[in-house]
């Protein structure tokens, strides 16, 4: 049995509408109770406790992340579960759900049970995985989804590609009513964004690279609606990018659909500028050092990048609850995957020790406060998974994130503990830092502690930060 | 001329432009000695690394170099380790280590010559990267324009096919629009690429799209056809070579809705009977072989000026 005291911090839970200084008390792993204003310090039972002053930082909930390519097994040259899950906790994250996009792929219970088991000796944080929708992920027989909820698949998803055939979409949102987990769906027409490699537009029109258009992912976004509308079902949305599936999904939750949605950091505040080299954002200057050729493989992403209008309407449909999650996409690739002429890259973002930083811009720059910003990682997330996650209310597991909300880094991606190295942010200056990550009680990252160094930390102890 | 790489245009200016084409005069004039050879690049490397079949720009560009006393190496993809598999950014490294002083590339991939420049740090000389830039061909079209009709700025040019896949296109709507010529594309609409959603800040410039090849050529001063390759039928791009022929040939007829000595231009290779007719490829007004000649000439200039020199005096 142990405690921990988080003290001095600005507590913010959005599951319970709560954003106050004081103390945050945990006993045996789980939330005891949130002390406004603090405990008195003479207290002898308080002296006795272990405790992490978070003064000047704000303590919330740890962050949940709903799209997490940990790459294992099968390509343990780009991620493992090790070091996907010490980024994560690095970026303040307590929960990742990862991607059967793996080779073999997660279909199959033998599969799942080697990552949960994986997990479980070298994971970090809290690991849940995804099982495909389809055997192989090849869009034609569905995985047998009623053994593999029940032997922990959080959710379903052949993310990476599309349904393509609507019958078997059609019969994967059918049979999630039995199981309850969501369908996610990775929109995108195959044949309309075939060889595509950025948003199609003007600038992709000036660099000469084939476009993938807003419309192949309309286009299934409507179809996904559609489905969902006249056969029921749970169905999540990933990675949302263009306009229009914003407003198509805000209409369907208007008529009460089964749906939710997210949208990663960096749809939200990078735009297909940046293939073009050039770092600006929709009008607001970025902060970076040194300036960035064009065709920097490192903004190849699918989805693409698209335009200011597509960024702005994300934020619109955060703020608005079309959105319910940030989701990070975490696509680690190796230097080969990366280094290389930008129609032969790989697809992706390194994205986990970035993300908090990243949508912190939007805070300073006032396009969201940052109780929305919390919200969109830690009880957003949760409850489209039906996770006990994400909340401070008394009893939950005690997963904190505490960061800094000021503080100014530089990314470097050659410190980062994830082995995807590829981030179009290298070299920028961003403000917010996470630096203590707490996973049921225990401290799993802690800034300070690790002298600079990532680390993992010794598990089931509670560490003094300060 | 103050820069390490020549990839496109986007970034060159009119100034610039006009230094490039002052010096093509001077090597025009060393073209027409007995012994048409300088000694400005004796000493130096070139590698010429294409990874793309081509008769004129290779041979153009190493001509070029041999003019200028360069030691020329040429690499074609199918011949080097290229074939076994070595990656664009170890084949540079390989060939920085053995002392290329300069690489004209040609790529199938746009902007692989960004790559290239990344990696070498020698200059770079883009000889066309997928449909993205091939500022040599602007650069030998635009001083073939001011050759023949006196000046660039104010000229009314018209380019003519398959502008979605063109490299061609792009480079010369920079360049000329740089120069202060009116563009005009015209093809059908699935081989012209999106060019109204506007605002960004990596836009293009601004030109006119036409899809009726009589309106787009009318009082045109020159006509740029450019080669409809066979794959946009199989693509579905086109429902038939036929109907293009019908609906957007350079024909005789076709080009005399332009003015009176308008110039007839092609990048080539030509498709004759496809894009252009054998006659109009032919005729008069045809600068085709001009080009040709003048890309020796522009290719030494931009050699030359790469190496350091910075007049036109020879």
């Amino acid at each position: 049995m142990y405690e921990l005291i988080v003290k001095n911090g600005r507590i913010i839970d959005p599951s319970q509408d709560m954003d106050v200084v004081g103390d945050l008390l945990i006993r045996e792993g789980k939330i005891e109770s949130i002390v406004p204003g603090g405990l008195n310090d003479a207290r002898a039972d308080c002296e006795a406790r272990p405790s992490l002053d978070a003064s000047g930082s704000i303590v919330c909930p740890g962050f949940i992340d709903l799209h997490t390519h940990l790459r294992e097994p099968g390509y343990e040259e780009k991620e493992t579960i090790a070091t996907g899950t010490l980024a994560a906790a690095i970026g303040g994250f307590t929960t990742v759900c990862c991607m059967p996009n793996t080779n073999p792929a997660i279909d199959t219970l033998a599969t799942i049970d080697h990552v949960r088991r994986a997990a479980e000796a070298m994971a970090s944080i809290r690991v849940l995985p995804i099982a495909a929708i389809t055997k192989k992920r090849e869009g034609k027989e569905l995985t047998e989804m009623g053994e593999l909820a029940r032997a922990g698949a959080i959710a379903f998803s052949d993310d990476g590609r599309p349904v393509p055939n609507s019958r078997i979409m059609r019969y994967a949102l059918e049979y999630s009513r039995m199981h309850g987990r969501p369908i996610i769906s990775h929109c995108e027409d195959i044949e309309l964004a075939k060889d595509g490699v950025m948003n199609e537009s003007v600038v992709a029109v000036k660099l000469g690279l084939k476009g993938i258009p807003a419309a192949a992912e309309d286009i299934i976004v409507a179809r996904e609606i559609a489905l969902l509308e006249a056969f029921g079902g749970r169905l999540h949305i990933a990675h949302v990018s263009s306009t229009g599936a914003v407003e198509m999904i805000r209409r369907a939750k208007e008529k009460g659909l089964a749906l939710t949605a997210e949208a990663t950091p960096h749809h939200l505040t990078l735009t297909e500028d940046w293939v073009a080299g050039q770092r600006g954002n929709w009008g607001l200057e970025f902060p970076y050092l040194g300036a960035m050729a064009p065709y920097n493989t490192d903004t190849k992403v699918n989805p693409p990048l698209r335009a200011a209008a597509d960024a702005r309407a994300l934020i619109q449909g955060l703020v608005d609850g079309t959105i319910d999650a940030v989701a990070t996409d975490h696509a680690p690739h190796t230097i080969v995957d990366k280094q290389c002429e930008y129609d032969q890259a790989e697809f992706g973002i390194s994205g986990l020790e970035t993300a908090l930083a990243s949508l912190m811009i939007l805070v300073h720059r006032g396009e969201i406060d940052a109780n929305l910003l919390v919200r969109k990682l830690t009880i957003g997330p949760a409850r489209v998974m039906d996770l006990p996650f994400g909340t401070f209310k008394k009893g939950a597991p005690a997963d904190v994130a505490i960061f800094n909300p000021d503080e100014e880094w530089t990314v470097e991606p050659g410190r980062f503990a994830s082995k995807g190295k590829n981030t179009p942010l290298a070299g920028m200056r961003l403000r917010g830092k996470v630096v203590c990550t707490i996973v049921a009680g225990k401290v799993v990252y802690g800034e300070r502690a690790r002298g600079g160094m990532a680390t993992r930390l010794e598990t089931g102890q509670a560490v003094n930060v300060q | 001329m103050n820069r390490k790489d020549v990839l496109d245009l986007d970034d060159f200016s009119p100034e610039e432009i006009q230094l490039v084409f002052e010096t093509a005069d001077a090597m025009k004039e060393v073209l027409s000695r007995p012994i048409k050879k300088v000694p400005a690049l004796r000493g130096k490397t070139v590698v010429i690394l294409f990874y793309e079949t081509s008769t004129r720009t290779r041979v153009s560009f190493e001509l070029a170099a041999k003019n200028l006393s360069a030691d020329v190496v040429n690499i074609t993809a199918a011949t080097s380790a290229v074939a076994k598999g070595e990656s664009l950014v170890d084949t540079i490294r390989t060939l920085q280590a053995l002392g290329a002083d300069m690489i004209v590339i040609r790529h199938e991939q746009s902007g692989a010559p960004y790559l290239v420049a990344q990696h070498l740090s020698g200059s770079v000389l883009n000889a066309g990267d997928g449909w993205h830039a091939h500022p040599t061909q602007a650069l030998l079209d635009m001083y073939t324009m001011r050759e023949k009709l006196g000046r660039v700025a104010d000229l009314s040019v018209v380019i003519v096919g398959d502008i979605l896949h063109s490299r061609v296109a792009r480079s010369n709507v920079w360049g000329l629009s740089k120069m202060g010529a009116r563009v005009t594309l015209c093809g059908p609409p699935t081989l012209m690429p999106m060019l109204e959603k506007r605002g960004s800040i990596s836009d293009l410039p601004e030109v006119r799209v036409e899809y009726d090849i009589d309106r787009a050529l009318d009082g045109a001063d020159v006509v740029m056809g450019l080669r409809i390759q066979k794959e946009r039928q199989d693509g579905g791009l086109l429902p038939s070579l036929r109907e293009y022929v019908q609906l957007y040939q350079l024909t005789q007829e076709r080009i005399a809705r332009a003015k009176p000595g308008a110039l007839v231009m092609h990048p080539g290779p030509m498709n004759e009977g496809i894009e252009i007719a054998p006659d109009v490829a032919r005729c008069s007004q045809s600068v085709i072989e001009d080009q040709v000649s003048n890309g020796v000439a522009i290719r030494m200039a931009l050699l030359y000026l790469l190496a350091g020199y910075k007049g036109h005096q020879l």
